[in-house]
């Protein structure tokens, strides 16, 4: 597995792209037989969506965002990209809300089940932050490198091509620097870009990442990027990383949650939190499914899906007798450590990272650098003993 | 590549009833290919046609892998229409999955196992291991305890093991009306009363997650030390595959890392509730 954290950031070749010709990207990924999916306006928001051409692409709007609040706004430029991120993710696509797993058939009280065929579907995903980058390599190690794996999102996955993007303003809940997941993307994109506005000039700096994004750039108008571009570019990522909303402290942020499963402010948080699972819906790491056996009204047909759920449900933790965790306390407790703490031990790696999507789109604006932080200071003194007996990361 | 959600078709060849709420299936293959391999103490996801899928331990004989057994007792609405699974009917398997008993690290010292209820049935195929190679193990100990005398489960089976002269085998409820002439009351009350060299014993507990954390406290006030106690756990469970998050307990997956698990490592966290 390529850790991005901490990596060698290798010098790729730099290239101009002019903003009059960025439109023919997706022509190309068109022509090369990619349905091409990226950022468009939609009920207020902007979400990620089937782009029939650049003209799709939300140029000149913004977002606001803060706990429980989102808002779109005009831009004093023509920036394509000049916006945070919004309620989806790139998880809707490679890994669908609903999947059908098996259809089966039953005559005579003898069972036949088909596997569904999974039509290969060439994706193109354009304007990958970074956050969402490292949320794929999350999404990897669960779904492909565990001892079973997910043969529908490895082939999903394999044929997805990612145009990432640095990303030009950091949203107000945004705390990707905190958890080391950007905002310069580093690896695992097929090619990346800086939107640099100037006075006069919109452009793009273009790296190639693999051979497929190296071909894809061959095909579009294309210059060397000169030290002036070069440094523009660099600013432009510098300064998101400056102007972050919030900021987690995650120093042996394992242990302390893992110290604190008893910590008063847990039931704080349960005296607030809705339980509606926002936070697990636009989460780009949350993975957690429920699989559902149905049948026609005649009994011939049966079919099998997958379809997301959220530890926030009842249901979720039922077994018989009732549910495991009853009280919304022990369901926030249960996502919030899970995405901070247990995450580490199930999968060696952090399940935040630093969207911010949580925060914007709780109803009621619950914050988990909040949360982390309140339980950070006032933890019981004496309390140093974590029930995994393995507090320190 | 198959999905690892497809499950495979087997035929019911016989149907035994063992209490008011309990059965025991035995299957077969429906293609009628090869054995049924498993470790004691693994499970399989079993789906019934149309109405779903619920995880039921494998209780045979692990080294009679002709046939699959399970014993299923019936509390859900899946496991109610198992309940009314004849011969010839068929389900779907998936397994097996997780983690097992210590059977190899319980050789040469004592094993005490005990049940609660249908925690008999994730055990059955740990006792037949260790009754069928009796001689790598010193004393052997079962205590069973369950509600009723007629929510005793295999009575006829715990019968013929409690007269081995090998084993001290147990068994009490927890309430009885006349005609019961057994012991009555809490399983732990029984560990008083077993004889075994608790620095060498290793136990395998299964039953309510109650009754599993009281026994392993009992056990370790005699001495047992928590890293040879091992316990089952049960949470639910919708994949099997540790894809689905459902039966995460803490940093652990239910049914990738356990179920069985060593008490030592749960320990600190069967103290917290709703965990």
């Amino acid at each position: 597995m390529k850790t991005m954290n901490n990596a060698v950031i290798e010098t790729r070749p730099q290239f101009v792209l002019e903003r009059s010709d960025f439109n023919r990207l997706i022509e190309i990924l068109h022509e090369k037989g990619y349905q091409v999916l990226g950022p468009r306006l939609r009920d207020g928001a902007i979400v990620y969506d089937e782009l029939e051409s650049g003209g799709d692409l939300p140029a000149g709007w913004t977002d606001e965002q803060d706990g429980g609040t989102y808002r779109l706004k005009k831009r004093n430029d023509e920036a394509i990209f000049g916006y945070a991120v919004g309620p989806h993710s790139w998880k809707k696509f490679l890994h669908p809300p609903q999947v059908r797993l098996w259809k089966a058939r039953r005559k005579d009280l003898k069972i036949e089940v088909a596997q569904e065929e999974q039509p290969v579907s060439k994706k193109a995903f354009i304007g990958v932050r970074s956050c969402e980058l490292h949320a794929i390599a999350i999404q990897d190690r669960v779904f492909l490198q565990g001892p079973y794996q997910d043969p529908f999102y490895k082939l999903r996955r394999q044929n997805a091509f990612i145009v990432a993007v640095n990303c030009g303003q950091a949203g107000g809940t945004c705390f990707c620097v905190s958890m080391r997941t950007g905002p310069k993307v580093t690896d695992g994109f097929d090619l990346s870009l800086t939107e640099v506005l100037e006075d006069v000039r919109h452009y793009f700096v273009v790296e190639s990442g693999t051979e497929l994004g190296a071909e894809v750039l061959a095909a579009l108008p294309h210059n060397a990027a000169n030290e002036k571009e070069k440094t523009s570019a660099e600013e432009v990522v510098k300064n998101t990383a400056a102007h972050m909303g919030r900021a987690m402290d995650i120093t042996d942020i394992k242990g302390l949650l893992y110290r604190n499963y008893e910590h008063p402010r847990w039931e704080n948080v349960a005296a607030r939190c809705l339980t509606c699972g926002n936070c697990t819906m636009v989460c780009p790491t949350c993975f957690c499914m429920t699989v559902e056996d149905t049948t026609d009204l005649e009994g011939e047909h049966a079919e099998r899906w997958q379809k997301w759920d959220s530890c926030f449900t009842t249901d979720f933790s039922y077994i018989h007798g009732g549910s495991v965790r009853s009280t919304a306390k022990a369901r926030y407790r249960q996502w919030m450590t899970h995405k901070l703490a247990t995450w580490i031990d199930q999968f060696g790696i952090s399940g935040c990272v630093g969207c911010g999507r949580c925060i914007t789109w709780c109803p009621v604006g619950i914050d988990l650098t909040e949360e982390t932080a309140a339980i950070r200071g006032s933890e019981a003194p004496g309390r140093k003993e974590d029930p995994h007996g393995n507090g320190n990361t | 590549m198959t999905h690892p959600m497809v499950p495979r078709l087997w035929w019911i060849t016989r149907r035994r009833r063992e209490t008011h709420d309990t059965f025991t299936v035995e299957l077969k293959p429906s293609n009628g290919s090869s054995e049924f391999r498993f470790a004691p103490g693994q499970f399989n996801m079993l789906y019934i046609w149309g109405a779903g899928e619920v995880a039921i331990s494998i209780s045979g004989d692990p080294n009679a892998p002709g046939s699959l057994i399970h014993t299923i007792r019936s509390v859900g609405a899946v496991t109610r229409l198992m309940q009314k699974l004849k011969s010839g009917d068929e389900v779907g398997v998936r397994g097996p999955f997780g983690s097992c008993w210590p059977i190899e690290q319980a050789v040469s010292g004592d094993v005490i196992f005990v049940a609660g209820g249908v925690g008999l049935a994730p055990l059955r195929p740990a006792i037949y291991h260790v009754l069928a190679q009796r001689k790598r193990y010193q004393r052997v100990v079962l205590l069973y305890g369950t509600r009723a005398p007629a929510d005793i489960l295999y009575a006829r089976e715990l019968e013929r093991w409690r007269a081995r002269f090998d084993a001290q085998v147990r068994v009490t409820v927890d309430h009885a009306a006349g005609g019961w002439m057994g012991s009555v009351g809490v399983v732990t009350h029984l560990i008083a009363r077993a004889r075994f060299d608790p620095a060498r014993t290793t136990a395998m507990i299964c039953g309510p997650e109650v009754m599993m954390r009281f026994t392993a406290m009992e056990l370790e006030k005699r001495g047992v030390p928590a890293k040879n106690m091992h316990i089952s756990m049960e949470r639910n469970m919708k994949c099997a595959l540790g894809l689905c998050g459902h039966c995460q307990y803490g940093p652990s997956f239910i049914c990738k890392d356990g179920p069985v698990f060593s008490y030592e490592r749960l320990k600190p966290l069967l103290a917290i509730r709703e965990v």
